[in-house]
C-alpha cells in the first residue's frame, strides 16, 4: 500500500472543530441556520423599522396637525383640516399635473427602455453585455445636477437643439410644437415638454434594469413555443413577452414613477413656473414654514403608489413571479 | 407519394461545425420516425430544421411537397412538444392548450371546448384550472402533447420527449404515444437517445453520427443488420467484431457485429470456439451482463437470470451460430 493512502487512513473519520471562538460560531451557525439569519438582518430591519418607517410615521402624523394661521405655530391636535387645504383647486392642480408628467415619463420609459432592455436580454453576450451595463450605468456617475444644467443647456433657445433643428430646416417643427398650449412655451427649456424629457432621461436607468433583468429570466423556448404553435411575432408580444415580462415593467415604473412624483429639482431648473408636488412640498415646509401641509402633500405620492401597486397587483402583474 | 417530410442534401452549419451535413431523408406520412443519436449528433437540430426554428445553410426541405425554406415556425402546420416542455407559465393548463387555437383566432367557448377534448385525450380530463407549476413532470409532458395535437398538425415533432421522465412513467408513456400516434394517424418525429426507446416506439430509425445519417431502416434492420460499426456500438451495444476475427468463422474480411445474447458461455473444457476469460458481470434484474476478455478482444455477452455464473478470471469458451454473425458493409 502506498505511503499517500497510508495518510488518508490515519486520519480520523470525524475532524475536531477549529480552535477559538470561529469554530464555535461556524459550528453554531451550521446547526441553527437561522440564528445567522437573525444576526445579519437585526441591523437592517432596526434602521428600517425604526429610521426609515418611523420617520414616515411620524411624517404621517404630522400631516393631522393644523397650522395656526395667525401664529404660524403648528396646533398639535389631530384635525383633517389640513387635508382640507390639501383639496383646494390649486393644490389639486400641482397634484393632477405631476401625476400627469409622472404617467408620461413612466410611459415614455417603458416605450424607450424595451427594446434596449430586450436587445440587452436576448442578445447580448459576453463583452457586448458588458458593454450595455456600462452605458446604462454610466450616465448615474456624473452628478444629478450637472446633467440637468447640461440639459438646460442643449434645450435652451441658443442651444443644440435648436441648432440642429434649424440645419435640418425643421425650426418650423419646433416652432409649431412649443406654440401648442401646456405642452410648448417661450423654448423647450422652459416648457413641460423640457421637463419631460429632462425627467425620461435621468430615470431611464431605473426602467431598463428590472426590465431587461425581467426579460432574461423569460425561457427562450416560450418564445419558440408560442412561434411553433402558429403565433406571429407581434401576438408573441403581446401573449407571451409582454405578460412574463409584466413584473420588471411594474418594478421599473415604480421608480420612474415615485422619483418623478417626488422630485423637486428638475422641474425647478427646467420648466415652467407651475409647481410640482416636490416644490410645493419644498416650499411649504421652507418658507411658508406650513409642516402639516408640506406632510399631507408628501403622503400623496405614497397613496398614488399604494392604489398603482393595488392595481398592478389585481391584473396579474406579478402572478408569473 | 409525397413524403411527409423531405430533405434533399440538407445543410446546416454554425461557423466551422457542421451541425448537419447534407442530410438526405425521406419520411412517409403517418408513420413513427425516430431520429436517434448521441448529444451533437445532429438530430436535434434536423427536427428544428423541420420545425422552422433553425434554417438550412444548403439543400432543400419540403414538408408534403411543399417548400419550407424561409417560412417562419408560425406558418408552418407542425407542431412540436419541447424537451422541458416550455408550458407558459402565466396561464392556466386550459389555456395552455387552446393557446394555438387562441392566436388562430377561434373563438372562446370553442377553444375551450377543443382543449378539454385534448386534454381528454391524454388523460388529464378536468386539469385545466390548474397551473403549470401545480402539475408533476408526466403531467406537463402530457400537457405539452395536448397543446400540440389540439392544433392537429400534419407532423408532430418530439424532442427527447420521455427524456426527463422516471423509468415507469416513461414505459407507460412509450405505450401511449404509441397507441395515439395509431389512432391519431398523424406523422410522428421523435428525437432520443436512448436506443430502447427508439427501437421500441419507430417504424422506422435513423441514426445519426456527426450530422450525418448512418443507416434508415426498420428497428429489425438496424438492431440486426447494423451497416457499420458505429450502428452496431450504438444500438444495443452490439459486439464489433474486426476483420482478422470475422475472416476466422466466415470466410470474408469484413467488420462484423454478434449481438450479445447470440454468445453462448462454456466452461473450457467443453469442445471448440472462442477461449476467453470473465472480466466482470452487472446484474441487471432480467440478465446478467458479462464483459469478456478473447484474447485482448473485449466482448459482453447476456445471460439470463438464474444461470450459474463463472468465476471472475475463469477461463471461458464463447461459441455461436455462425449465421448470428452479422457481415457490416463498411469496408475493412
Amino acid at each position: 500500500m502506498s505511503t499517500a493512502a497510508n495518510q488518508y487512513r490515519a486520519a480520523p473519520a470525524i475532524l475536531p472543530a477549529a480552535s477559538g471562538i470561529r469554530g464555535v460560531l461556524s459550528d453554531a451557525f451550521w446547526r441553527k441556520p437561522k440564528l445567522l439569519l437573525f444576526l445579519m438582518l437585526l441591523p437592517p430591519v432596526l434602521w428600517l423599522g425604526v429610521v426609515y418607517i418611523g420617520s414616515l410615521f411620524a411624517l404621517l402624523l404630522q400631516s393631522f396637525f393644523s397650522i395656526d394661521e395667525y401664529s404660524g405655530l403648528i396646533k398639535r391636535e389631530f384635525t383633517l383640516k389640513t387635508y382640507g387645504d390639501l383639496l383646494q383647486a390649486a393644490n389639486l392642480d400641482i397634484i393632477l399635473r405631476t401625476v400627469t408628467m409622472a404617467a408620461a415619463v413612466t410611459l415614455a420609459s417603458i416605450v424607450v427602455a424595451f427594446p434596449i432592455a430586450y436587445y440587452a436580454a436576448r442578445y447580448a453576450r459576453g463583452r457586448w453585455k458588458a458593454l450595455f451595463y456600462l452605458a446604462v450605468m454610466l450616465p448615474l456617475w456624473s452628478s444629478y445636477l450637472v446633467k440637468v444644467y447640461a440639459w438646460k443647456l442643449i434645450l435652451a433657445k441658443e442651444g443644440i437643439l435648436t441648432w440642429l433643428f434649424s440645419k435640418l430646416n425643421l425650426l418650423w417643427l419646433l416652432d409649431g410644437w412649443l406654440s401648442l398650449p401646456i405642452v410648448g412655451g417661450n423654448s423647450l427649456s422652459v416648457s413641460f415638454t423640457g421637463t419631460f424629457i429632462v425627467f425620461v432621461y435621468v430615470w431611464l436607468p431605473f426602467m431598463i434594469l428590472p426590465m431587461q433583468a425581467a426579460l432574461e429570466r423569460v425561457p427562450g423556448n416560450l418564445i419558440e413555443a408560442s412561434s411553433d404553435l402558429g403565433a406571429s411575432p407581434r401576438q408573441t408580444f403581446w401573449n407571451v413577452l409582454l405578460p412574463l415580462a409584466l413584473p420588471g415593467i411594474v418594478a421599473g415604473s415604480i421608480f420612474t414613477f415615485s422619483l418623478t412624483l417626488g422630485d423637486y429639482i428638475i422641474p425647478q431648473i427646467i420648466g415652467t413656473s407651475r409647481l410640482f408636488i416636490g416644490q410645493a412640498v419644498y416650499s411649504q415646509q421652507g418658507t411658508a414654514g406650513n409642516i402639516p401641509l408640506a406632510a399631507a402633500f408628501a403622503v400623496v405620492p405614497i397613496v398614488i403608489m399604494g392604489l398603482y401597486l393595488w392595481m398592478a397587483k389585481r391584473m396579474g402583474a406579478f402572478d408569473a413571479l | 407519394m409525397t413524403s411527409a417530410v423531405s430533405f434533399q442534401k440538407v445543410s446546416r452549419h454554425f461557423g466551422t461545425v457542421r451541425a448537419v451535413d447534407a442530410v438526405d431523408l425521406d419520411i412517409v406520412p403517418g408513420e413513427f420516425f425516430a431520429m436517434l443519436g448521441p448529444s451533437g449528433s445532429g438530430k436535434t437540430t434536423c427536427l428544428r430544421l423541420i420545425a422552422g426554428f433553425e434554417q438550412p445553410t444548403a439543400g432543400s426541405i419540403s414538408i408534403f411537397g411543399e417548400r419550407a425554406e424561409g417560412v417562419p415556425p408560425y406558418r408552418r402546420n407542425v407542431n412540436t412538444v419541447f424537451q422541458d416542455y416550455a408550458l407558459f407559465p402565466h396561464l392556466n393548463i386550459l389555456d395552455n392548450v387552446a393557446y394555438g387555437l387562441m392566436v388562430k383566432g377561434v373563438g372562446k367557448a370553442e377553444r375551450h371546448k377543443a382543449a378539454e377534448d385534448a386534454l381528454a385525450l391524454v388523460r388529464l380530463p378536468g386539469y385545466g384550472e390548474r397551473r403549470p407549476g401545480q402539475l408533476s413532470g408526466g403531467q406537463r409532458q402530457r400537457v405539452a402533447l395536448a397543446r400540440a395535437l389540439v392544433n392537429q398538425p400534419k407532423v408532430l415533432l418530439l424532442d427527447e420527449p420521455l427524456g426527463a421522465l422516471d423509468l415507469k412513467l416513461r414505459e407507460n408513456m412509450q405505450e401511449e404515444l404509441k397507441s395515439l400516434q395509431k389512432a391519431l394517424g398523424i406523422t410522428f418525429i421523435f428525437v432520443t437517445h436512448d436506443q430502447g426507446e427508439a427501437l421500441s416506439m419507430a417504424d422506422r430509425v435513423a441514426v445519426f453520427n456527426d450530422g450525418k445519417i448512418m443507416q434508415v431502416g426498420t428497428p429489425q434492420d438496424i438492431y440486426e443488420r447494423p451497416a457499420t460499426r458505429f450502428v452496431a456500438d450504438f444500438v444495443g451495444s452490439s459486439n464489433v467484431l474486426p476483420p482478422d476475427f470475422v475472416q476466422r468463422y466466415s470466410g470474408q474480411r469484413r467488420w462484423g457485429s454478434l449481438r450479445p445474447e447470440a454468445i453462448r458461455v462454456g466452461k473450457a473444457t467443453r469442445g471448440d470456439g472462442v477461449s476467453a476469460r470473465l472480466v466482470s458481470a452487472n446484474y441487471l434484474g432480467a440478465t446478467t451482463r458479462l464483459a469478456l476478455d478473447a484474447d485482448g478482444l473485449r466482448l459482453h455477452a447476456v445471460v439470463p437470470a438464474g444461470t450459474k455464473l463463472p468465476e471472475e478470471g475463469e477461463a471461458l469458451v464463447l461459441t455461436f451460430n455462425r449465421d448470428q454473425l452479422h457481415l457490416m458493409d463498411e469496408p475493412a
